[in-house]
């Protein structure tokens, strides 16, 4: 199969806050024109856009897409919506990537957006209708116990302490600090701070989970022959992959994500990447958790079984560390506007690989970076190498 | 570029901005009413557990016993072969002490959902449930327990027609 090399050449986000004043269609606009100044580029270079964003439940109105669509900048161009919960940040530049790899398109403008603000007493009663309406809502359950479950299940597994989870909220939070968009960054938490907030549903304690925020991030992404007219450091989309597992989430092993080894395995064929652990000098797996930035190592190959935690606890993973992970703050520390979160980790590594991150910038001039989002219920995998 | 952008877009508003009526904010609620159909495999998942068994579906391709049934094996493809009840025991898969409610209202004493893979179903297929008359503190992964089912003349043919799993006691010889 011939595929066109795709590159990203521009990339603008919006801060991260617990409540924007902006809609979500203002958010939308103000990422993609820093995307768009960023290459300078205008919306007359644009040959289509794809949009990624969260349950409609957060905004109650029906097709995000079409809502959002003057704020992307959609009109008179074609135009999608993708969904695939959580993963759906990281999905979209996918889904651009295959339109330009494919030759249809030269140029496509990605944009991906949240607004959890708006449902109200909090966006978590939104997540309800996700578990199944006969066998599990008479149950009442709420989003935090497929979580509580599925890390407690993993602590049991590998014989891994809460403590030695609460350093991935530490380390994400500090990193956090540096990123002027962040919603949480903070460069003196502790793992004490982490052990001792509040319990909400254990072993998930509050600061062992990202906030409900809103935000919005935008990419352009060009074809070779475009790409390096318009930049000189253009970052190529190495390898792409995404994969589903069970939606009968009680029938399958929780303690590891066999859809993210798929997922990622999929994307390192393409890349042509054998060693992933020599090879892949930057990660940003999606960590609206702490374990689950474990979980995803693990499920990357980045990590042995049950090992992630000794990564962490060896300095590993820090921003100066051999494997730098989640040099941006991740969710926990910048913040999880669900869809713009994942596409966050994306305009990471694009500012990484360039060298562009400023104080967040991962020493050594890292060739080679990956980013991974996951959702639905706790069964997709989205990954994307980069590379310069 | 962001080492280029100094000013990032986007306004942080707080709740007291709103209460003060520094920005304006429009609240409604819409109400839902959904009759879901239970199907064919729930609906005799249901009906069984109207008479306090619980349902698996077997796929002879595959030897896979899976909990709750349906109509279609996720492995193979093929329809599934056979209803097959199953014991109303199993153990703890995993399991949280919760400390909120669904629409993230505290309560002191902790719900306790659970995974509990059902005896008689393939090994790590379990459903989501509750547990009850247990101290939270007691709860362990690997635990054996049994379904505490509301008096038969109370059940509607609801996943709540189970009241919650509680611990077996170990008998001493």
């Amino acid at each position: 199969m011939s595929k066109r090399k795709v590159a990203v050449v521009g990339a603008g986000m919006t801060r991260f806050v617990r409540r924007a004043q902006e809609t979500g269609k203002e958010l939308s606009w103000q990422a993609v024109r820093m995307a768009l100044d960023s290459c300078e580029m205008t919306m007359d270079d644009i040959e289509a856009v794809c949009l990624g964003t969260a349950p409609d439940a957060f905004d109650g109105v029906h097709m995000k897409g079409e809502y959002l669509s003057d704020g992307a900048g959609a009109w008179r161009k074609p135009y999608m919506r993708s969904y695939v919960g959580g993963g759906t940040g990281v999905f979209v530049p996918i889904q651009a990537w295959y339109h330009i790899a494919s030759g249809l398109f030269d140029v496509c403008l990605v944009v991906a957006e949240e607004k959890m603000s708006s449902y109200y007493p909090h966006a978590q009663a939104a997540f309800l209708t996700i578990f199944d309406h006969t066998t599990e809502r008479p149950l009442k359950p709420n989003l935090l116990w497929i979580f509580a479950l599925e890390m407690n299940r993993y602590m049991q597994t590998y014989g891994i302490s809460k403590a030695d989870i609460a350093r991935v909220a530490v380390k994400n939070k500090r990193n956090a600090a540096d990123h002027p968009c962040a919603l949480l960054g903070d460069k003196n938490i502790t793992v004490e701070d982490v052990l001792n907030s509040e319990v909400l549903a254990w072993p998930v304690n509050r600061l062992d989970v990202s906030p409900v925020t809103d935000g919005a991030v935008a990419l352009v992404l060009a074809a070779e022959h475009v790409a390096k007219r318009i930049t000189d450091k253009p970052v190529w989309i190495e390898g792409v992959g995404w994969s589903l597992d069970t939606a009968h989430w009680t029938n399958r092993d929780l303690a590891y994500p066999r859809y993210v080894e798929y997922a990622a395995r999929m994307a390192y064929e393409m890349a042509g990447i054998k060693e992933p652990r020599k090879e892949i000098h930057i990660v940003e797996p999606y960590d609206p958790f702490d374990y689950k930035e474990l979980h995803h190592l693990e499920g990357l190959l980045l990590a042995d079984r049950g090992q992630a935690p000794q990564l962490v606890a060896d300095g590993v993973t820090l921003r100066n560390g051999n494997m730098p992970v989640c040099p941006s703050g991740g969710l926990l520390g910048v913040g999880n506007p669900i869809a713009a979160a994942g596409l966050m980790k994306i305009a990471e590594l694009f500012w990484q690989l360039r060298g562009e991150a400023g104080a967040r910038q991962v020493p050594g001039h890292p060739k080679r970076g990956l980013a991974q989002a996951w959702g639905d219920l706790m069964q997709v995998g989205t990954v994307v190498i980069m590379g310069r | 570029m962001t080492v280029k952008i100094k000013n990032f877009p986007g306004t942080s508003l707080s709740e007291q901005d709103i209460a003060d009526g520094k920005v304006l904010s429009l609240h409604d609620s819409m109400h839902a009413d959904f009759g879901w159909d239970t199907g064919v495999a729930i609906g005799r998942y249901l009906a069984a557990l109207k008479e306090g068994v619980i349902l698996g579906a077997h796929c002879r391709h595959c030897r896979k016993t899976v909990v709750p049934p349906r109509q279609v094996c996720e492995w193979c493809y093929r329809p599934m072969s056979d209803y097959v009840p199953l014991q109303d025991t199993g153990i703890v898969n995993t399991f949280s002490l919760c400390y909120v409610t669904w629409d993230v209202q505290r309560i002191t004493k902790p719900e306790i959902p659970a995974v509990i893979e059902i005896d008689g179903a393939s090994p790590l297929n379990g459903i989501l449930h509750k547990l009850g008359e247990i101290d939270p503190q007691e709860v362990r992964i690997g635990m054996r327990v049994k379904a505490v089912w509301k008096p038969i003349a109370e059940r509607l043919g609801a996943i709540t027609d189970i009241l919650y799993f509680s611990p077996i006691l170990e008998e001493h010889p």
